[in-house]
């Protein structure tokens, strides 16, 4: 890395900024469909409208401002600026340099194309090289399987497992607590 | 159901008035130990106004936060809450700090917890609860694990203090394991 690499941008994909005119109505799309929202939250999927979307993207650039925790970018396919999904750096504690990271592609006809890896390592470059974070904490559900080997092939350890914290479709799982250290970053070769 | 929900051995759980609380928060801030023992953001000085106004707003986004009262003196000794409770999981966090030092390490704190994790397992219904404690903070894990915690993993070197990295241990308690620890306890 030099300071004339470029942070935002991969092979693929892009890290961009918040379209508020064009990304609610796609955003909505993806908070329709239950495959990528219990995958990425643990609570109740729960659709949004677009203009609800609207506002909360507008809250969150708020937060953004006020807070100075919280770096948010929107992955975009680099080819034409499609939105694929969202990667975000959040509850970030300066004086610890510590962070939790998370990062969604919204519709499942996108998954498992490498846009969230290589959007994973674009934001792991950029939590290492410009903000300077000494580690990151990533909580996944137990049946996001993919997203933990994901995170295990960036040098993420499982850390914590609170059992039993999740319950879906009449059962529970257990929560894991992923964790990277600065050192420990792998630079992904799997291409 | 004839017992007092919120009264244990020690300690009983009370709702004060947000300027009792915010000159005694203001008062306790003064204990840097306090603060590092709670926070892992810095210690810093709170103002009698500026307490109430982070009291009374705490209070609007959690439902569930208690001041701590001791039986023998009835003296407000520090507070117990549940942090942010997860319905549809039935997960919550739970935190608790006593101001009054002369306290620590006398089973006031455990006493607290204990009452506070009936309140959430039989009242609440919750499934589990969650805690995070410093590494530096043995009397903590301690008294946790006389309450029923169990050690579910740590959060390497998530904080910097004095010069040195510490990890952040997590503990929990399953609502069965509790119901199994009750019936232990009054069965002997």
């Amino acid at each position: 890395m030099s300071i004339a690499t470029p942070l935002f941008e991969g092979k693929l994909v892009r890290l961009g900024a918040i379209d508020h005119e064009k990304d609610p109505a796609i955003v909505s799309r993806w908070t329709h469909d239950s495959r990528f929202m219990r995958m990425m939250y643990t609570e109740p999927m729960s659709p949004q409208a677009p203009w609800q979307v609207k506002k909360s993207l507008e809250g969150l650039e708020k937060r953004i401002d006020e807070e100075h925790n919280l770096f948010h970018f929107r992955i975009r396919l680099l080819a034409d600026e499609r939105l694929l999904g969202f990667a975000e750096l959040f509850r970030i504690s300066w004086t610890n340099a510590t962070g939790m990271i998370r990062l969604g592609i919204g519709d499942p006809a996108d998954w498992r194309k490498g846009y969230g890896r290589e959007a994973l390592r674009l934001v792991l470059q950029y939590s290492l090289s410009e903000l300077n974070l000494h580690r990151l904490t990533a909580m996944i559900p137990e049946y996001n399987q993919p997203a933990l080997a994901l995170f295990h092939s960036f040098g993420f350890v499982d850390e914590v497992r609170r059992r039993q914290a999740l319950n879906r479709d009449g059962r529970t799982w257990d929560l894991f607590h992923l964790g990277l250290l600065a050192g420990e970053y792998k630079e992904d070769n799997h291409e | 159901m004839n017992e007092d929900l919120l009264r244990g051995d020690l300690v009983r759980l009370t709702r004060e008035e947000s300027e009792v609380l915010a000159r005694l928060e203001s008062q306790w801030s003064a204990d840097s130990e306090y603060a590092r023992l709670l926070n892992w953001d810095p210690a810093r000085r709170f103002s009698v106004k500026n307490a109430q106004k982070w009291i009374e707003k705490y209070a609007e986004e959690e439902e569930f936060n208690f001041s701590i009262r001791t039986l023998a003196d009835d003296r407000i000794i520090g507070s117990v809450g549940l942090d942010g409770v997860m319905w549809s999981r039935g997960d919550t966090f739970v935190g608790i700090g006593l101001g009054e030092r002369e306290y620590w390490g006398r089973g006031y704190g455990t006493d607290a917890m204990c009452i506070i994790l009936r309140y959430a397992f039989t009242e609440l219904n919750l499934r589990r609860v969650t805690l995070g404690v410093f590494e530096y903070n043995q009397r903590g894990v301690r008294s946790y694990e006389k309450a029923g915690f169990v050690y579910e993993g740590r959060e390497r070197q998530q904080m910097l203090r004095d010069g040195r990295r510490w990890d952040v241990l997590y503990m929990g308690i399953l609502r069965e394991d509790w119901l199994a620890r009750q019936e232990r306890q009054s069965g002997k």
